[in-house]
């Protein structure tokens, strides 16, 4: 018997990390403001890394966004709308985004992008990928929990089934967002800045290796699949009539199985979590998502078979 | 016997519970709305206890504030301002809640408020004390830390020549303030509300107990007096250019000596405290604190004695 051969994939020459698609996770804006005034510590032999920030106007502002979320806009309908007076903010700056590092899907598209995000929510160091077909993303992420063992790297694979990409890294041909908590928005964190500047070197370690030749076999990962939201219970007037149960709270990525509490009310009661299956929750207590009322993401841990990978 | 050394105070009738005064500090949101709709557990007999969000446009766009910082602009200078076109939505705002709670240093005013906040830093359930010479104040903190122990309650006195809070607390003849952390602007975290929760419920409770006649003897309690403001290093264009320090993050109340690290730059470089005594450093990375140039304050722990109090009308 012989493993099957490897896929075969281009080298990556133009690589893109973007701090501060939401202007209040310090993190990756730090780290962005630093490489902007200082590269040295992304240069490589094989490729060019162009750090860059997403959304200037919300960094100055320290806010998520000023019109709509930049990192929802990068959809075939914002791409392609003509311009137009009263749109938002975020729209204009999707298209310029669009043409520098895009246009998404073609030939002249940045062959990777890193985009650096922080969580309120206790999710470690989480890498997400759209989905495990992403051959060299999941080479990626296998390759940064080998070698990155400062913390747990467990992976979230963000796409439904169907659902069109709208994510900032979706305009170049692969990508890989880094999604760092527990941190407050406005605040910058010590331990966390550096995790983030770690997973990166790592990342462009094996972008360098792949480059140059070297063959990455076939392996086996586990990694979390979403498949739907948790809302939080809401009052007939919309407001949110309970909280995250402190015995959920914190919990990302443990298993919640069916009459586990997920919520307490202000008057104490308890909430259970109706489900039939047992699902690993994350983004549990996110507070960017109060506006959406969603209390956590649901997902599935699954094992992959990802093929070999090695350089055309 | 012991009426020599017990002052007389006028029973606490009117007490107010601020929720809201900066609107994405979610912990005093969501009780004072809830206690708005089920007050309850707030009710105490003899005392009208009023639930009020003092900043609702804040409070709708989860922000800290509209125009401009609520909890600085109960000054003479803000709450006297004629009111035009232009003015800060705050300050129009603080003059509606002196009128209702006020007016500021009148017989009028509100006997107790409780003005509740959140905090990024790990500064867990902070009393915060405005005045070293309020009996009474000091009464309830010193009842409220022994319903609380073995937890840990930190009493926090900003009484300072120079810095001047201008609170919207302040108003009230007796200003309390609530600091629970940490916790995330914008995040309602349920072990954080429950902790301010239990603040409330044993401040209530003391007022009753006070209001019906105990006599509470002289009592001295451990508390962090401010010294001064801590700014983040920063370049000639006013940016950031080290952060906290790891060993120093989230170890707000722990004694901060001559040496210790306190910031790190982006170059892995360590800056150290420099000062000749030990002094205990809280807020610690608060997030609001960023635009008011403030890593961290500095504090000092001392003791303070209150004078034996019973109410005067029993
Ligand atoms: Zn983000
Ligand atoms: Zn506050």
């Amino acid at each position: 018997l012989c493993s099957s051969p490897s896929n075969r994939s281009r080298p990556l020459s133009c690589v893109a990390v973007c701090g501060g698609t939401h202007g209040n996770e310090m993190s990756g804006i730090y780290l962005a403001k630093h490489w902007l005034r200082d590269p040295m510590e992304l240069q490589r032999s094989s490729f060019a890394v162009t750090p860059f920030l997403g959304n200037p106007r919300a960094i100055e502002k320290c806010v998520r966004y000023v019109g709509q979320d930049l990192n929802r806009t990068f959809t075939t309908e914002f791409l392609s709308s003509t311009e137009a007076e009263d749109e938002p903010y975020e729209v204009v700056l999707a298209r310029e985004i669009n043409q520098t590092y895009g246009p998404k899907g073609s030939a002249q598209a940045f062959d990777f992008m890193f985009d650096l995000h922080n969580t309120t929510a206790s999710m470690g160091t989480c890498l997400i990928v759209d989905s495990e077909e992403s051959l060299l993303p999941m080479h990626m992420c296998h390759y940064i929990q080998m070698h990155y063992t400062r913390s747990p790297c467990p992976i979230y694979l963000y796409k439904l089934p169907g659902e069109e990409t709208y994510s900032i890294n979706s305009v170049a041909k692969a990508g890989l967002a880094l999604e760092l908590g527990p941190q407050p928005q406005q605040v910058v964190r010590a331990d966390l800045f550096s995790q983030m500047r770690d997973i990166i070197a790592c990342a462009l370690d094996f972008i360098e290796l792949f480059n140059k030749g070297t063959v990455f076999p076939a392996f086996e990962i586990e990694a979390y699949k979403i498949t739907g939201r948790m809302d939080y219970p809401c009052y007939p007037d919309g407001e949110i009539s309970a909280m995250v149960h402190p015995k959920l709270q914190d919990k990302d990525f443990l298993p919640l199985n069916p009459r586990d509490p997920i919520f307490q009310t202000f008057s104490g009661e308890e909430i259970l979590y109706e489900g039939n299956t047992t699902i690993y929750p994350a983004f549990i207590n996110e507070a960017a998502y109060y506006e959406k009322k969603v209390a956590f993401v649901k997902m599935e841990k699954h094992m992959f078979s990802i093929p070999g990978l090695q350089r055309d | 016997m012991t009426s020599c050394y017990v002052v007389h105070e006028a029973p606490v009738r009117r007490v107010a519970i601020f929720g809201g005064t900066h609107g994405n500090e979610l912990s005093g949101v969501f009780l004072v709305k809830h206690w708005q709709e089920n007050g309850d557990e707030i009710q105490r007999t003899g005392l009208e206890v009023r639930p009020f969000i003092t900043n609702p446009r804040a409070v709708k766009k989860c922000t800290r504030y509209i125009d401009c910082d609520l909890n600085r602009v109960f000054d003479p200078d803000n709450l006297g301002r004629q009111i035009t076109e232009d003015i800060p939505y705050e300050v129009r705002r603080a003059q509606e809640i002196n009128h209702v709670f006020g007016p500021k240093n009148s017989n009028d005013a509100y006997d107790l408020i409780f003005d509740l906040h959140n905090t990024t830093s790990n500064m867990g359930g902070t009393l915060i004390l405005e005045n070293s010479r309020n009996n009474f104040t000091i009464q309830m903190f010193n009842y409220i830390k022994n319903a609380l122990a073995p937890e840990c309650c930190p009493v926090f006195l900003i009484e300072h020549p120079n810095l001047k809070y201008a609170t919207t607390r302040s108003i009230a003849k007796h200003p309390v303030g609530v600091e629970v952390g940490p916790q995330p602007q914008g995040v309602l975290r349920a072990d954080i509300l429950d902790k301010m929760r239990k603040i409330i419920k044993h401040g209530l409770d003391f007022v009753h107990i006070f209001n019906e006649g105990k006599e509470f003897p002289p009592c001295t309690i451990e508390i962090y007096k401010i010294m001064e403001k801590v700014d983040y290093p920063r370049n000639k264009n006013g940016e950031i250019t080290a952060v906290i320090h790891p060993s120093l993050q989230d170890q707000d109340w722990q004694p901060l000596n001559n040496g210790d690290p306190i910031f790190l730059t982006v170059d892995g470089e360590t800056i150290n405290y420099e000062g000749d005594c030990t002094v205990y450093p809280t807020f610690v990375n608060e997030a609001a604190y960023y635009e008011k140039k403030q890593a961290f304050v500095k504090t000092v722990k001392v003791k303070l004695t209150a004078k034996g109090i019973r109410s005067s009308l029993s």
